[in-house]
């Protein structure tokens, strides 16, 4: 048995990456002759969330319940994984934070070792994984002979795709216990998480993406009159984020979405592999960039070589000229 | 109190990645050294509590001779003291660097260390060494402070900006974007070359990172059109959009 961890948005739907994940095992599960894939949530699931889990060929979610997963401790969860994983040969999750965190807990505590940010598995006696490390620069095979075989697969390695045959799947509560000691690291408050606002960049025709080029988070006044005036989103590289200049919700990449739209438009963003994870679906790429070695100018279609803060304007004040405003 | 932060010394990747001939390691001879920005933080953060708490702030590498480097950076921005465990990191796998690291952190009150590696990227030394020590774990938070014998650290996750509150002694694995790592100064420089880094050997013999080989992605080739160069740019790009039909109103 195969045991992926499942992780939902707030409204209790299956994050995209864990339905990658799901893919991915799905893949490996038939490299190995068939092995049934289980899901494990933590919480009630609803309906739609079984279904969903049905259709990409789960047969088995176990629900973790129970006052020790009111809020999140990846202790817990690790103990709630360990606690459904029977005799399974790999425990897996999606390459999030908390996939990671989660993981890296099951393999402390089961004593095996965890592959991060894995893309392919390329045999299975011995079973050989690729992943990223050096940030996406390079790859690394890894042997995983200890069982569960323990790893986390890179966001959007695996285009998320239900099975082609599906049934009904079983739902299994449980309501393990929880040592102590495992609840000591947990979550007391919250601020209310910003909305997600992401399903509009994912569905542009048009994305403005903006990176560490913008400067500050007093550069992109230029970049949103673009947005608008192309009626497009803006998506924005994880620097972006993690410097706090924009809302994670527009983050590109395969730590935040994946986009396909008619035009990328990247201003400013180097092209970091995971970066290009999120947007190499973009039908045309014009990139615009101050360095003409920058892996987002080599990998788009049409570029513009330059200081964005100059070249954006420019355009935008042409696009208001050609309307006659 | 007493801080230990854990830094491990990396090729910079910024340029263009070279792998060592056996393909077990990427090639610094050309790029340089560093580490990690979420360690650069780690090390801020180590220094802030010491220094709010009357306490210290010891930096800890395992790594060949030449990590000395980095240890006296870390000095050279308010680190008091290092350790510098003296093996070929390469070598060792997570699991071999948590218990080097738990046989110099018993002692301490708090361990900071990075949330990945900027070259295993392995995201769990910190984990492993929270289970050696028996110690709580908070992960990939980007701010903490010490209020007595708890310590309180938040960061961004999926439920919203989230915290926690763990009683000492801890484990901490930081992220970047909560300090502003320092820059050293002049006396900074001079106070880190004086400062004796306490050298020792490994525990035990390592288990290994499991690791087959390194590869680079294949190369893509490019076959870009520049549209121009600057603000002249402007009349071609908006030709294209014209083309693409995306300025259709
Ligand atoms: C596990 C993991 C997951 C990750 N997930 C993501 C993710 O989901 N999304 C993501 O984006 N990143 C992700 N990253 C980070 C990624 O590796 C890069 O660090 C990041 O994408 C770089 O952002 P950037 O291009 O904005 O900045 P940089 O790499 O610093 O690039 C800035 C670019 O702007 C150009 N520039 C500078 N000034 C100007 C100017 N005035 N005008 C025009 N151009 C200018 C420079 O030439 C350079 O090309 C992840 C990393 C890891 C390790
Ligand atoms: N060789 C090392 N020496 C000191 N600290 C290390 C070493 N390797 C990893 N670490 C620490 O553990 C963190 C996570 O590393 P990893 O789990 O390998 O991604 C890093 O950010 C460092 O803080």
């Amino acid at each position: 048995m195969i045991v992926v961890l499942v992780e939902t948005t707030p409204t209790g739907e299956a994050v995209e990456v864990s339905r990658e994940a799901i893919t991915f095992a799905r893949s490996l599960a038939a490299a190995g002759g068939g092995v049934p894939v289980d899901a494990v949530v933590v919480g009630e699931p609803s309906e739609g969330l079984v279904a969903t889990l049905a259709s990409y060929g789960v047969r088995t979610v176990h629900a973790l319940t129970g006052d020790a997963f009111a809020s999140y401790a990846g202790a817990a969860w690790a103990a709630g994984v360990q606690s459904v994983r029977g005799s399974s040969v790999v425990v897996m999750a999606a390459g999030t934070p908390r996939g990671n965190e989660v993981m890296a807990h099951l393999a402390a505590r089961e004593g095996v070792a965890m592959a991060a940010n894995v893309l392919s598995f390329s045999g299975l006696s011995p079973f050989v994984v690729t992943r990223q490390v050096v940030g996406g620069a390079a790859l690394e095979e890894m042997r995983l002979s200890d069982r569960p075989a323990v790893f986390t697969v890179a966001g959007h390695a695996v285009e998320a795709a239900p099975a082609e045959t599906s049934g009904p799947a079983e739902v299994l509560a449980h309501v393990p216990e929880i040592a102590a000691a495992d609840l000591v690291a947990r979550v007391v408050s919250s601020e209310e998480p910003e909305p997600d606002l992401s399903g509009t960049l994912k569905s542009s025709r048009v994305v403005v993406g903006a990176g560490r080029g913008a400067g500050s988070s007093d550069g992109f006044a230029d970049l949103l009159e673009l947005t608008e005036l192309v009626g497009g989103s803006l998506g924005v590289s994880r620097v972006v984020t993690s410097l706090g200049w924009r809302p994670h919700h527009e983050q590109v990449g395969q730590t935040g979405s994946r986009i396909s739209p008619d035009l990328y438009i990247p201003c400013g963003i180097s092209g970091a592999i995971q970066h290009w994870a999120g947007c190499s679906s973009a039908k045309t790429i014009l990139a615009i960039n101050t360095d003409p070695d920058a892996p987002m100018v080599t990998k788009a279609s049409h570029a513009v070589i330059g200081d964005l803060h100059e070249v954006v304007p420019a355009i935008n004040a042409e696009i208001r000229r050609r309307r006659g405003a | 109190m007493k801080v230990l932060v854990c830094i491990k010394r990396v090729v910079d990747s910024s340029s263009e990645v070279v792998l060592t001939e056996d393909g077990q390691a990427v090639d610094g001879r050309y790029a340089g050294f560093t580490t990690s920005t979420h360690e650069e933080c780690a090390v801020e953060l180590a220094v802030q509590i010491a220094a709010a708490t009357g306490g210290t702030a010891t930096v800890l590498t395992l790594g060949d001779a030449d990590a000395v480097e980095q240890l006296r950076a870390a000095l050279a921005v308010g680190c008091t003291a290092a350790v510098h465990v003296i093996a070929d990191a390469q070598t060792f796998g997570p699991a071999d660097v948590a218990r080097e690291v738990a046989a110099v952190a018993r002692d301490h009150d708090l361990v900071l260390l990075g949330n990945d590696a900027a070259d295993s990227g392995d995201f769990q030394v910190g984990i492993r060494l929270a289970y050696e020590l028996g110690w709580p774990v908070v992960n990939g938070v980007s701010t903490v402070s010490v209020d007595g014998a708890e310590v309180t650290a938040s960061g961004a996750g999926p439920d919203g900006h989230e915290t926690y509150r763990v009683p000492l002694p801890a484990v901490i694995t930081v992220l970047e974007g909560g300090v502003e790592p320092r820059y050293p100064t002049v006396p900074g420089r001079m106070k880190a070359k004086k400062v004796a880094v306490a050298e020792r050997q490994p525990t035990a013999e390592p288990t290994g990172p499991s690791r087959v080989r390194l590869l680079l992605p294949p190369p893509t080739p490019s076959d870009v059109q520049i549209l121009g160069k600057g603000a002249d740019a402007a009349p071609a790009v908006v030709d294209l959009l014209e083309q693409l039909g995306v300025l259709a109103r």
